[in-house]
């Protein structure tokens, strides 16, 4: 860390431009300059995969301010865009480039999320099909336990499905880095040839062996799909061998099920924030079901408020003026549709803070309540 | 309770009206984009670039003014267009942490948690109502008729002049309703859980104007704590002073609890309206009270952004005048005048039943 940034961290500075703090100050001059938050300016946008009538597939480069502190591969980052300059939307994503330290420039690869209405704000697709090089971005610091350990194991499965490749990739690239010697075994599963990220690349580590072997299938082509015999067959004695996982639910409990509990997997689930778009309309009836995920209560969704359910539930959510004008009842909402009955407006985005005395759910709806 | 002026309205008409307004709250909501985040980081940027401004020219000691009129001008915007308006949640639709309701902290000494509470549920939930309202004389005035009249008044506009000039210091402590302490009715220990936060941010804010940045001055100390004084000071005054013009001319009307009980939406609208009034002014005059001027459109609609409400304006008058239902409307001094003369006249035991002059300033329609 350098000079400029132990003095922009300094209790003295933070004295000085209190309440706000540095960064309030900072982003004005320039938005790459921070002493807290991390942000990041895209550097360039490359097409990973782009076939006629499916959504592209993009690599997208990232400079982030040098409050980053790096990333271990595997690992995922929230990131955050303003479309048009004004609402910003958060999404994670996974990191694809091998590990990155503190300032360096990594990448993120994604596919353009194809359910998004136009309209909506969509951050894949935005940053996928249009956001030009120079924007900038907001981020998390790296999160997430899915991760190599610092001794690699001599053997590596690593297992993979559409665009869960870019975690496991990261891993792949790293473990290149690294200069393993051991042994990787790469699975991974897409829906063609056109379809596979990264081709050229896996393409290039295939031919050129040093200890890793690539089996790029494509099941709807005929090739196996993920069982335990066929795993068995590639790497005999595969449930002890150390394993990372990551794609879709399909993928994901066949995995489970060959691995059977098994120490040796680990996994990574991608929580997508890709609720039913079209939400619920007004005067449609009331389904799913209401969880509080604090209080550990589920409840069938009766239709009314969320304050009014979460009361009934029995718990005792802060409130205030129960007509949305006072904020006091604020409150995250992780999961779900619901609509505002001021506006009538729904929204469904992952964890969005909600006035629950005038918001209805839609759909099934978590709370952190 | 004072001067209700829609008796000639029917159950009907009252939800009528509340529709209309429900209506332009949803043209309102539907139509939040770029337009409002571009201006909110302007001024946001703007009121930076003064602070800045004004704390570097404390080094020069002939630019002394042009330092307290940039940091005043700062803190004033800071509080009220930028502090005042994103606590009431008018830009969380962004999505930007630093425009954001519940992380805003402001250049006052009052932390924002603690304000937020007072003024967002109990000030604009029971608007007006005596006895629930604590924004009504804020516990040491009499600002109306139906607050009982005691010898203690008589310095009314002591008080009034002392809550001016120590405007920020009054808002710290409104929460800890002193005045309720003293008559026996709370208990020192029961503010206890908002002791912490004060001593805090009072901390934090003396520290800053009247110690760090004098000192980072060097030589300057002293012309630097008084300019940051100054500079407070200035604060302090306008917003009273803007506050002040928001619900206590003549012609706003209080509210009784037993007649707003079990409200509805419609009579919850009409409450905000007969109890407000506006300040006319220039565009700037606007920007600079947050857009307090209009707080009859404030009132109607806390959470929309506040750079709305000269726009909606014509338009909640148009309604208004079709309902018969009076908007209270003024430039600065009539407005002032008005709560000068208030502040006289309730130091004093109300003269029953009349009063000097009419009731109803601004233009009401005709009914
Ligand atoms: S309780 Fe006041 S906004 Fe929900």
């Amino acid at each position: 860390m350098g000079l400029a940034q132990t003095l922009l961290r300094s209790r003295a500075l933070e004295a000085l431009t209190s309440p706000h703090g540095v960064d309030r100050y900072l982003e004005i001059a320039n938005p790459m300059w921070a002493a807290r938050e991390v942000r990041a300016r895209v550097v360039d946008v490359r097409r990973e995969v782009d076939v006629p009538g499916h959504p592209p597939v993009a690599t997208i480069t990232l400079q982030p301010t040098s409050t980053w502190r790096g990333h271990r591969a595997g690992q995922h980052v929230q990131l955050g865009v303003e479309v048009a300059g004004a609402r910003r939307t958060t999404r994670v994503f996974s990191i694809s480039s091998p590990d990155s330290r503190a300032g360096d420039r990594f990448t993120v690869t994604m596919r353009a999320n194809p359910d998004a209405p136009r309209d909506r704000q969509s951050v894949s697709r935005y940053l996928v099909e249009r956001a030009p090089v120079g924007t900038v971005v907001h981020l998390s610091q790296a999160q997430g336990e899915f991760v190599l350990p610092n001794r690699v194991p001599d053997h590596v499965v690593l297992i993979s499905g559409g665009s869960g490749i870019t975690p496991v990739m990261s891993m792949l690239r790293s473990l290149q880095r690294r200069t393993h010697r051991g042994r990787v075994t790469f699975l991974h599963y897409a829906q063609s040839p056109d379809h596979q990220i990264f081709a050229a690349e896996l393409d290039e580590v295939r031919r050129s062996g040093w200890g890793i072997d690539v089996h790029l299938l494509h099941p709807e082509l005929g090739d196996p799909a993920l069982s335990p015999a066929y795993l068995e067959r590639l790497v005999p004695g595969y449930r002890d061998v150390p394993t990372w996982a990551c794609g879709p639910a399909p993928l994901m409990s066949a995995v489970h099920a060959a691995y059977d509990g098994s120490e040796a997997l680990h996994v990574e689930y991608f929580k997508l924030g890709t609720a039913r778009p079209d939400g619920g309309a007004a005067g449609e009836p009331a389904d799913g079901t209401v969880s509080f995920a604090r209080s550990g209560v589920d409840v069938g969704n009766d239709g009314g408020t969320l304050l009014e359910q979460a009361e009934a539930a029995g718990l005792a959510p802060e409130s205030g003026c129960r007509m949305g004008i006072c904020l006091t009842c604020t409150t995250r909402k992780t999961e779900g549709t619901v609509r505002n009955v001021l506006t009538g407006e729904t929204s469904s985005q992952p964890d969005e803070d909600i006035r629950i005395c005038v918001s209805v759910p839609c759909t099934s709806t978590a709370l952190d309540l | 309770m004072s001067t209700s002026t829609f008796d000639h309205l029917t159950p009907e008409q009252i939800e009528e009206f509340g529709e209309e307004m429900d209506a332009l709250r949803q043209r309102l909501v539907a139509d939040l984009g770029e337009a409002d985040a571009a201006y909110i980081r302007t001024v946001v940027k703007r009121q930076r670039q003064l602070e800045i401004a004004g704390r570097a020219l404390f080094y020069l000691p002939p630019a002394w003014p042009a330092a307290v009129a940039a940091l005043s001008l700062s803190k004033i915007f800071d509080n009220m267009e930028i502090g005042h308006n994103v606590m009431h949640g008018q830009y969380d639709w962004m999505g930007d942490p630093g425009l954001n309701s519940r992380m805003y902290e402001w250049d006052t000494v009052c932390p924002s948690e603690q304000w937020k509470y007072s003024h967002n549920y109990i000030h604009h939930t029971f608007t007006n109502i005596l006895g629930k309202d604590r924004d009504i004389g804020y516990g040491i005035l009499r600002m109306d008729e139906d607050q009982q009249w005691r010898p203690y008044y008589l310095g009314n506009p002591v008080y009034a002049f002392l809550l001016m000039v120590f405007f920020e210091w009054g808002v710290l402590l409104h929460d800890l309703e002193v005045e309720r302490i003293a008559a026996g009715e709370k208990t020192w220990a029961e503010t206890k859980h908002l002791h912490r936060g004060m001593l805090r941010k009072v901390r934090n804010q003396t520290l800053k104007d009247y110690l760090l940045f004098p000192a980072v001055t060097g030589p300057f100390f002293v012309p630097t704590l008084i300019g940051n004084a100054t500079a407070n000071l200035v604060r302090n005054v306008w917003a009273f002073n803007i506050i002040f013009c928001g619900h206590f001319p003549s012609g706003v009307a209080t509210f009784s609890r037993e007649e707003t009980e079990d409200e509805t939406r419609g009579q919850w609208y009409l409450r905000q309206l007969l109890g407000s009034a506006n300040i006319t002014g220039s565009r700037l005059f606007h920007v600079m009270t947050g857009n307090l001027s209009h707080q009859i459109e404030h009132h109607l609609f806390p959470d929309l952004p506040a750079r709305r409400y000269p726009e909606i304006a014509p338009e909640v008058r148009e309604i208004c005048e079709r309902y018969g239902l009076a908007y209270n409307t003024g430039p600065l001094r009539k407005q002032l005048g008005s709560v000068a003369r208030k502040i006289l006249r309730l130091a004093l035991p109300t003269r029953t039943p009349s009063y000097d002059g009419p009731e109803v300033v601004g233009e009401p329609a005709a009914a």
